[in-house]
């Protein structure tokens, strides 16, 4: 894990008009590795993983794919650098089944211009074998028919199905019941295991102890801490979430005061 | 909202009845782990039934409640007036739905993507007029396919122009539409009354009054039976083959025999009790390509996909990198052309068009043949052919009840409780669904 960051930002800052909503942000995801990024309302964390999926783009600082410079402009630059995001309502559309959604707006295309609906059928099996997603029946069935927590491995499996490197997360476990949470985070793990570098947005901080190897907290836009997930403790998690760890965050001095 | 449950879970009482919760979840789905991998097991006939029972019974009804409908039309027409299965009538029946069937067609896109299109009864009349006018000898004399080109180029433009509207304003297609069948049932009084103070014109071609006016000689109808047939069966077969070998889910192998043969035998007896009276109606072979050329494209094409998903969540198909706007234009497009499809149909069959085309119950009766088909009002679920399915219902009623010489105020509430029934049983298997989880 010596070489480059999968993903690197470097002192990135994103305003809506008045509200600064990111200043000077450094952030990275390693091959490999769960990197939580949390914080409270308002932090930044949506903020942020929009300027990495290309939704904004950053008025500062750059970001680094691979240790390369690189623009992202939307969406489809995105994915074409690897980067697959997992939205927390999922984006997935009921009435199509299983396959349909993993190939949604990327349809594999046969003899006559036809579907080619078995080879999909074929690809979005191995990559849930891959991914160990036993539970679901068929892949035949509408997506509409799935638990919780089978949607979000569907919508998981989706977006590392194309090659991706780097799997964002957004609130995978918000919605899920216990056991499916279990079944998600393991899915996230595994995601890990493969060599893709994984970053999951929480407000669960015993969600993020269990999967995470560091955690990056944000507060009012700033990066406040960088913990080793097995160094540290949820209460000094939460106390960086709350009131911030470093002595002189820059510009925060006079709001503490 | 995420946080909002993330505090409430926190609750300890709420915390163990997720506990309880997450271990009833476990039990459903230990039994079923694992099947994914497993070598699909082969699904017996019997498996299939209990599924689709299953379905039926949580408002996943399919096309049950047009088979049971149309049952229903039989037995109450046929016991009041025999003639309604005999020969003849069986003949008028496939003339008279063809009209609606094709501006259905159209209709089955529109709702798909969960949209309305209430213009099309005076597009189809713009169509109609227009290539009449075409093809009048004392006016432009065109060649018969100029004007049928013509006039479903402008049909198509009308929607693209609809769609456009739409798409670029963010109005509702309900009332862009809404003023779209104002504007063109007044362009089609203008049409008609501008060249003759009557209003009515005769076409004057005889290539499209044979449209719906000329029959298969009984050994075509035969030969096409053989070969559409001989199509199907082979396509099935090799379809289940492929599935087989790939050790995907194929479904039992009787089901596969019994589709085959139940459609050779409907379309059999079909072919064989028009060939009693005139033969198979020229315009309804028509009305089966273009069902099945739209089948082919919203079931196996990257275009028909798409609509779907559009219709299923539009911000689904956005974030998947669909032109959703494109998808949408394109349909209201494929409505409008479908409409003008069916208005040269019309036309074709009373030989002349007048200033009542397009109006009356046309446009209400291709929507509801849409939905009576099993085509949700909703969006993203329905199919083409219950373009067909839902066209049968609404001719039958309206032949029936010509055939008993009812008077027109009884038909227009027969026709009025006939859509109310098939508008309630899409809301009430809809509610079904969504209690059941499915949509």
């Amino acid at each position: 894990m010596a070489d480059a960051p999968i993903l690197e930002l470097k002192g990135v800052s994103k305003n809506f008009g008045a509200v600064q909503a990111l200043t000077k942000v450094d952030f990275e995801t390693r091959g490999g590795e769960v990197m939580a990024l949390v914080g409270d309302n308002g932090a930044g964390k949506s903020t942020l993983i929009k300027g990495v999926a290309g939704i904004y783009s950053f008025e500062e600082g750059d970001t680094y794919i691979d240790g390369q410079k690189v623009e992202i402009h939307g969406p489809r630059e995105a994915a074409d650098l690897g980067i697959e995001i997992v939205y927390q309502d999922l984006a997935l559309a009921d009435n199509l089944d299983v396959v349909n959604n993993m190939f949604l707006g990327r349809e594999l295309i046969g003899s006559l211009r036809m579907l080619d609906e078995v080879k999909m059928e074929q690809a979005a099996l191995e990559t849930l074998d891959s991914l160990s997603v036993t539970t679901i029946r068929s892949v035949r069935q509408q997506v509409a028919s799935l638990s919780g927590g089978q949607r979000q491995a569907i919508a998981v499996a989706k977006a590392v199905m194309w090659n991706s490197r780097l799997v964002i997360l957004d609130e995978p476990t918000a919605a899920l019941g216990v056991a499916q949470t279990r079944q998600v985070l393991d899915l996230v793990r595994r995601l890990a295991d493969r060599g893709l570098g994984v970053v999951i947005i929480s407000h669960n901080l015993h969600d993020i102890f269990e999967v995470s190897d560091r955690i990056t907290v944000l507060r009012l836009g700033h990066k406040v801490a960088l913990f080793e997930a097995n160094k540290t403790t949820q209460q000094e998690v939460v106390h960086a979430i709350t009131a911030g760890t470093l002595s002189h965050v820059p510009g925060m001095d006079e709001v503490e005061a | 909202m995420s946080e909002k449950q993330q505090e409430e879970i926190s609750t300890p009482d709420e915390f163990k009845e997720a506990l309880a919760y997450a271990a009833t979840v476990e039990q459903e789905t230990a039994p079923v782990a694992g099947v994914v991998n497993a070598e699909t097991p082969d699904e017996t006939m019997s498996d299939v039934l209990a599924d689709w029972w299953r379905r039926v019974k949580v408002g996943d009804l399919g096309s049950l409640p047009i088979i049971v409908g149309l049952l229903i039309i039989a037995i109450i027409f046929y016991t009041q007036e025999p003639l309604f299965f005999s020969p003849r009538n069986f003949v008028n029946l496939l003339l008279q739905m063809a009209g609606i069937v094709t501006i259905a067609i159209g209709v089955v896109f529109v709702l798909l993507i969960g949209e309305i299109d209430l213009s099309i009864g005076f597009v189809s009349a713009v169509a109609g007029v227009g290539m009449t006018l075409l093809l009048r000898l004392d006016g432009p004399a065109l060649p018969w396919p100029a004007a049928i080109g013509i006039a479903l180029l402008t049909a198509a433009l009308i929607g693209f122009l609809q769609g456009w509207i739409i798409t670029r304003t963010g109005a509702h297609s309900f009332v862009v539409t809404l003023a779209g069948l104002l504007v063109w049932s007044g362009v089609v009084l203008i049409m008609t009354t501008v060249y003759s103070t009557a209003g009515t014109i005769v076409i004057q071609d005889e290539t499209v009054i044979g449209i719906a006016n000329d029959y298969l000689p009984p050994m075509w109808g035969w030969a096409l039976w053989g070969v559409t047939n001989t199509i199907f069966a082979f396509s099935r077969i090799s379809r289940y083959r492929t599935l087989q070998r790939q050790n995907l889910s194929s479904g039992p192998v009787t089901l596969l025999v019994l589709q085959i043969l139940v459609v050779a035998l409907i379309t059999g007896g079909a072919v064989w009790y028009a060939n009693q009276d005139r033969g198979v109606p020229v315009v309804f072979i028509i009305v089966l390509i273009f069902l099945f050329f739209w089948t082919i494209i919203a079931d196996r094409t990257r275009f028909g996909r798409y609509v779907y998903a559009v219709g299923g969540n539009q911000e689904a198909a956005r974030r998947a990198g669909i032109n959703v706007d494109r998808i949408r234009v394109t349909v209201f497009m494929i409505t409008s052309f479908m409409a003008g499809v069916g208005g040269i149909i019309l036309a074709s069959r009373l030989r002349s068009v007048d200033t009542a085309t397009g109006g009356g119950n046309l446009m209400l009766n291709a929507i509801a043949a849409a939905v009576i088909g099993g085509t949700s009002l909703f969006g993203g679920v329905g199919f083409v052919m219950s373009a067909l399915l839902g066209g049968l219902i609404i001719a039958s009623v309206e032949n029936g009840m010509g055939l008993l010489g009812l008077p027109s105020g009884v038909k227009f509430v027969v026709n009025g409780l006939v859509l109310l029934a098939a508008v309630l049983i899409d809301a009430l298997s809809r509610r079904r669904r969504e209690s059941s989880g499915i949509v």
